[in-house]
């Protein structure tokens, strides 16, 4: 199965194996990796499930949609690479993906 | 309420003709009777159509998903149009404030004062809400009945926002009052009995924030609220209209809320014993209890949106222009997204999977600073080993809209 690293904001690592077709989001908050809460169940409705994604892998993530956008907006401290977790599927390709949390959802 | 005239209502609620039921009825949600009405509309007609109210025709949205599709749909469910709350107010009657605007205008203004609630700036007030919350405790009296929703929900909700727009402390329930004040519908015989009364006491909270505001335009910038907006270009040339809607806006949503939180939370405890067993039993889980808290009281009743164009929801077609209720507290109870909807479970598996805090881009911009004072005040009720005996029913406000509480009588053992 792929897997997602996922740093904490104070650089703590979980390696979680994540089946193709799910959210990286759905990943982190079915195993317990705390610094991302989803409240809104991945409807992309609520900015909560913020990530950085780790630039070597910006390419394969694709792009963000446009309700993704507008609610990164409302996110604080986005940079180029922030991403909502709920949006991005995992495929084969993202085998070994690297994201970073921001110090607090909200 | 007994379970005899529980079951009264309850026969009541299913024996109304469909296409006369009316949820929007205040003194439903002030003697607590008002969850059979939502349920038989979940049931049978989760998009419902009421032709004939106090607040003229009106759709109620009553179930999370139905929510949650117009919630984040705001090209075709406006908050600009008209009034965000059930009652209609025309143009010149209402203050515009950025919750009751579309983008892009929303975004600006909204963008401006959140920072004052970002991860850093709340790790900054943990500290000073934890000294805050201790005195508040340390000062209660013992063996004595009082009302918690006086001397803690409000002290503590209200040293809040004091702080949060730098506002002179020795008058800070001024805030609450104003905050009263904004959310009451004049009726006869009542305080507030003319529109002309409430927007007199408004005008007296335009003059007061606006000395602030002409202090603090003038000074370097700092990190409260006031000089956040007399600072930012989205906000500093505000007609007074326009600043007092947002400051209406910003002492409601961190007034009413957060307080009545916090008086439900003690009061759902103390009806399910086996719940507050739990907490004491694992404080770990007062993170848990504290999203289910604000699931179960659900401080705020319903948001409003006009369509903008014909629409199709839940298989019924809404005409443009049409008034859509979202009943949070509807939503929060229902059973198909949320297991055992109607029981307050502090353990629950997704606790903060509720829709309390709205979703989409009008979504709480304070819900971090809510959650972490109802954390904090609980945090610190089980380090004391308080034993919060409420001794009465709660008094609940009579509004469809501010779902909460004017009095809860508790007395503390000593």
């Amino acid at each position: 199965m792929p897997t997602v690293k996922f740093l904490e904001f104070d650089g703590s690592e979980h390696k979680i194996e994540v089946s193709v077709g799910t959210s990286v989001m759905r990943a982190a908050v079915d195993n317990g990796v705390p610094g991302i809460d989803g409240d809104c169940d991945g409807q992309c409705a609520c900015a909560t499930c913020h990530v950085f994604v780790d630039s070597a892998w910006l390419p394969q993530t694709g792009e963000r949609t446009p309700t993704e956008e507008e609610l990164l907006g409302f996110a604080s401290a986005t940079e180029p690479n922030s991403r909502l977790a709920c949006q991005i599927k995992m495929t084969n390709a993202l085998d070994g993906l690297v994201v970073r949390m921001p110090a607090g959802q909200h | 309420m007994n379970n005899i005239s529980l079951e009264r209502v309850r026969d009541d609620a299913y024996a109304i003709p469909l296409d006369r039921l009316d949820v929007s009825e205040a003194s439903r949600f002030q003697n607590d009777t008002i969850w059979p009405y939502f349920e038989r509309l979940r049931k049978e007609d989760p998009v419902h159509y009421c032709n004939d109210s106090l607040f003229g025709p009106y759709w109620s949205v009553t179930k999370y998903r139905d929510i949650m599709a117009v919630d984040t749909n705001h090209k075709v469910f406006s908050s600009e149009v008209s009034n965000i709350t059930i009652i209609d107010r025309t143009e010149e009657e209402r203050n515009p404030m950025f919750i009751a605007m579309d983008p892009p205008k929303h975004d600006e203004q909204r963008k401006t004062v959140s920072p004052i609630v970002a991860p850093g700036n709340l790790a900054k007030l943990e500290g000073l809400i934890r000294s805050r919350v201790s005195a508040i405790l340390d000062g209660l009296p013992r063996n004595e009945t009082f009302n918690w929703v006086d001397k803690v929900s409000i002290e503590l909700t209200t040293q809040m926002l004091a702080t949060l727009f730098d506002f002179p402390f020795e008058d800070r329930r001024l805030l609450t009052y104003w905050s009263d004040v904004a959310t009451t519908i004049p009726q006869a015989g009542q305080e507030i009995d003319s529109w002309e009364k409430r927007a007199s006491i408004l005008s007296e909270c335009l003059a007061y924030f606006t000395r602030l505001w002409n202090e603090r335009i003038s000074a370097e910038p700092r990190s409260d609220l006031i000089s956040m907006m007399a600072h930012s270009p989205a906000t500093r040339n505000m007609a007074p209209r326009e600043f007092l809607g947002n400051l209406i806006l910003l002492i409601v949503g961190g007034n009413d809320t957060t307080r009545n939180s916090i008086s439900g939370g003690v009061w759902f405890m103390n009806q399910n014993p086996d719940q507050m067993r739990k907490v004491r039993g694992n404080p770990a889980l007062v993170p848990s209890a504290v999203s289910e808290i604000i699931r179960y009281q659900t401080p705020l009743s319903h948001m409003r949106r006009n369509a903008l164009v014909d629409t199709n929801l839940g298989n019924k077609e809404i005409k443009a222009g049409d008034k859509v209720i979202m009943w949070y507290i509807s939503g929060n109870r229902d059973d198909e997204v949320i297991e055992n909807a109607d029981s307050f479970i502090i353990d629950r598996k997704n606790p903060r999977q509720h829709i309390s805090f709205g979703f989409g881009i009008h979504r709480c911009v304070g819900n971090r600073l809510a959650e972490m004072q109802i954390r904090i005040l609980w945090e610190e009720m089980l380090s004391r080993r308080f034993d919060i005996n409420v001794v009465g029913e709660p008094e609940r406000v009579s509004s469809n809209f501010v779902h909460g509480y004017s009095a809860l009588p508790v007395r503390i053992a000593a």
